[in-house]
């Protein structure tokens, strides 16, 4: 997540240090996990302060501690007595996985999807209806269905995105909000989909244990936390990269302003569709993910108020800020399960939140870098020769200053 | 592989049913029943089209302001004495009931749509928020007074209130209208003749269209923007409030926190069916909306189709007309 790869590389010593640097940024998972500057002030520079092997090495630390924190099972961070802790943090991986695909959508691309649910849905009634022996479709192994529902809920995102993605953004927020009921209610009134019965014994991914009790079981968490866990560090690094590109610049100069972006030759309408797509996608890849976990799917786990939570989860980590949107998926979910007393009251909470975040702080917890800005800042230094030219030979510190300029 | 999928397919019975015959013999009722629905879609819809025109923004809280009007109105009425049976009073007696519920519906939804303008709003206009943060406030707000109303009332819908026994007044082509039906649909026509008489010929109105085509430049000439948006969340409110009245009226089991979500959906794809921004686009769209939507439900077997089919219609106005039927803006309507 380094800002070396801004404009087009110059023919300088910090150019060609800068594209080696992007080799290292994209090799592994723990740059993208790099937490933003901006409320955290003192922690950013810190952190930009540090070298490039200190900063793997404590993101290797935070990356395994996310692998054990389920095994760990922390006393104070602990769900239990109230929520199996294994559970609870498949559910945290689940919402955060989803938060990073609709980050894409609100937060990149600057676009309203209110029924992110429906992908999420729709992958999972695709996970179901290809594995469950509920269903009279072909059945095909349970990880084969994963790609399949990605790929369905992106068709779904395609269909809805081409007719409304035309017109002003408010169109496409109601109609996601229609979408979203709208499967929802299909989902009850169509016989095949079987509404409120639904589908028993959804797969899960193959391998048992000793005793002949498969791994991926419903009861039991962390395998499924540990493969939802590895899928977010795969979608991180791909949707780091895509951030990075050509695309990711254009969805960011669409969100800040599409006229200036169509204007200057981006082509809008097909980079938007592009947000809107690869977020439905990633939806897709989540419900499939939880249909596997929970083994049953019906009509009544995918209601639009889920989607509002979606929604706040994005807005509270910060929309455009990818951490944000783990760290905001995962309170999302974290907090009803660990105070379970407030459980009840969660639509009202997040939904004041909303409003509060919006009317107070627009930029939620972690805001988003002003990239374009650094972009230019950046080539302007580099230009000017002030802190380019090879003199400063440690990227990282001048990564550092522009990343502090920037925020 | 996908041959095999191909034959596993279930019959098409399975996914859709159309039945024809049904609705060739319920034609003229559903037609009689669409107007009546589409009566209630209009006078919600004109809240949408109106702020729409004013602010450009999708007032997604405006289904809220809606079923605060609902709650109003079985608050009201149950405290007179209204319950499941039709009450044994004379036909002024009701009347007065139901002009004193409607005048409290419209206080309360107007009521409501007012603070949501200040809380809500009002603190974005001022910070010059871009307009994502508008809509996300909206969808909060929306959210926000939904949950309150369940935390309030609970899940479940509020017992039917019956206002009085509807007699048959007409015949027509064999099918009979009902006096609900008639009571419903002259009472929102004359609503929003006033309200289009309204924003044409009274100064305020003079004033709403003036800010609709260009806030800048009608501050300048003198109105008062606040106050022009203030009335326009107001009469969006009333408008609210008397669908409300017509709501409980036509389905009485339909007082439920989620009702208003429901009917807002419906109500906004008819103002963009008619032309958002446009008061009697919001007219037009609500009948056809009404209309289509009683078809395709009889058509398909199931009442939750309607708001199947208002949603496919929806999306296939963005796609082949976009600015809808009648297309012009508040502001360039007889400006």
């Amino acid at each position: 997540m380094s800002m070396t790869d801004g404009p087009t590389p110059l023919p300088t010593a910090a150019a060609a240090q800068a594209a080696v640097d992007r080799e290292a940024t994209t090799a592994g998972p723990g740059s993208s996990t790099a937490p933003g500057a901006g409320r955290f002030k003192s922690f950013g520079s810190k952190w930009n302060a540090l070298s490039r092997q200190q900063q793997w090495a404590f993101l290797a630390i935070v990356v395994v501690l996310a692998y054990l924190l389920p095994i760990l099972n922390p006393p104070i961070i602990t769900t239990e007595p109230g929520n199996n802790f294994a559970l609870a943090c498949f559910d945290m991986a689940r919402f955060a996985l989803i938060a990073v695909g609709l980050n894409i959508v609100v937060g990149y691309a600057g676009l309203l999807d209110l029924g992110y649910v429906a992908f999420f849905a729709v992958g999972s009634y695709t996970a179901a209806m290809l594995t469950s022996p509920d269903s009279p479709f072909l059945h095909i192994p349970y990880l084969w269905t994963v790609p399949v529902a990605m790929a369905v809920a992106m068709f779904f995102g395609v269909v809805l995105g081409v007719p409304t993605l035309r017109l002003r953004g408010d169109y496409l927020a109601i109609v996601t909000l229609g979408f979203g009921e709208i499967v929802r209610i299909l989902a009850t009134i169509i016989p095949a989909m079987k509404g409120q019965v639904g589908f028993q014994n959804v797969g899960h991914p193959p391998g048992s244990e000793a005793g002949g009790t498969p791994i991926f079981s419903n009861s039991n968490g962390v395998p499924w936390y540990w493969l939802t866990l590895t899928i977010i560090i795969i979608v991180l690094l791909l949707v780091g990269n895509l951030e990075r590109s050509r695309v990711g610049r254009a969805w960011i100069a669409i969100r800040e302003d599409e006229d200036a972006a169509e204007i200057m030759g981006v082509p809008t309408f097909k980079y938007k569709v592009w947000a809107f797509a690869i977020g439905a996608s990633v939806g897709g890849l989540s419900g499939a993910l939880f249909a596997g976990q929970v083994g049953f799917v019906n009509n009544q786990r995918f209601d639009v108020q889920t989607s509002i939570l979606f929604l706040a989860a994005v807005v509270l980590g910060g929309a455009g800020n990818k951490v944000g949107a783990i760290i905001g998926g995962a309170l999302v979910s974290y907090i009803p399960l660990r105070f379970t007393a407030i459980a009840d009251y969660k639509y009202l909470i997040f939904g004041v939140a909303l409003v509060l975040i919006m009317i107070f702080r627009s930029q939620g917890l972690l805001p988003a870098r002003q990239r374009l800005l650094a972009y230019g800042r950046q080539a302007y230094s580099r230009i000017s020769g002030r802190t380019g030219g090879g003199a400063t030979p440690r990227t990282g510190q001048v990564t550092g200053q522009e990343k502090e300029a920037g925020a | 592989m996908f041959s095999t999928a191909l034959t596993a397919l279930p019959l098409d019975s399975d996914w859709i049913n159309f039945d024809v015959p049904s609705l060739v013999q319920n034609f003229w009722s559903a037609t009689f029943d669409g107007l009546t629905f589409g009566a209630i879609y209009a006078l919600v819809a004109l809240g949408y089209t109106l702020v729409y025109g004013v602010l450009n923004l999708i007032n997604f809280a405006h289904s809220e302001v809606f079923i605060v009007g609902c709650y109003a109105v079985f608050f009201t009425l149950s405290g007179l004495g209204f319950g499941p049976s039709a009450p044994h009073l004379g036909f002024w007696s009701i009347v007065l009931n139901l002009v004193l519920a409607l005048i409290i519906a419209m206080a309360a939804s107007a009521s409501t749509a007012f603070l949501l303008e200040r809380v809500a709003y009002k603190p974005l206009r001022r910070r010059n928020a871009p307009r994502l943060v508008f809509l996300i406030t909206a969808i909060g707000a929306s959210f926000a007074i939904q949950y309150t109303i369940f935390l309030i009332r609970g899940p479940n819908a509020e017992a039917a209130l019956t206002m009085y026994r509807p007699t048959p007044i007409f015949d027509v082509f064999g099918t009979i209208i009902d006096s609900q039906q008639l009571v419903i649909v002259i009472a929102a026509l004359l609503m929003m003749v006033a309200t289009d008489l309204f924003i044409s010929r009274s100064r305020t109105g003079r004033g709403i269209r003036a800010v609709a085509q260009d806030p800048d430049t009608a501050t300048l000439m003198g109105v008062n923007k606040e106050r022009i948006i203030i009335t326009t969340f107001v009469i969006g409110g009333v408008l609210a409030g008397a669908a409300a009245l017509f709501y409980v009226m036509k389905i009485p089991s339909g007082v439920q926190y989620t009702g208003g979500f429901v009917l807002g959906i419906k109500a906004f794809a008819a103002a963009v069916l008619g032309g958002i921004g446009n008061v009697r686009g919001a007219l037009l769209g609500g009948f056809l909306l009404g209309l289509i939507g009683n078809y395709g439900q009889i058509l398909l077997g199931n009442s939750q189709w309607t708001d199947v089919v208002a949603f496919v219609v929806l999306v296939l106005v963005l796609l082949v007309r976009p600015q809808g039927i009648l297309g012009t803006s508040l502001g360039r309507s007889r400006a």
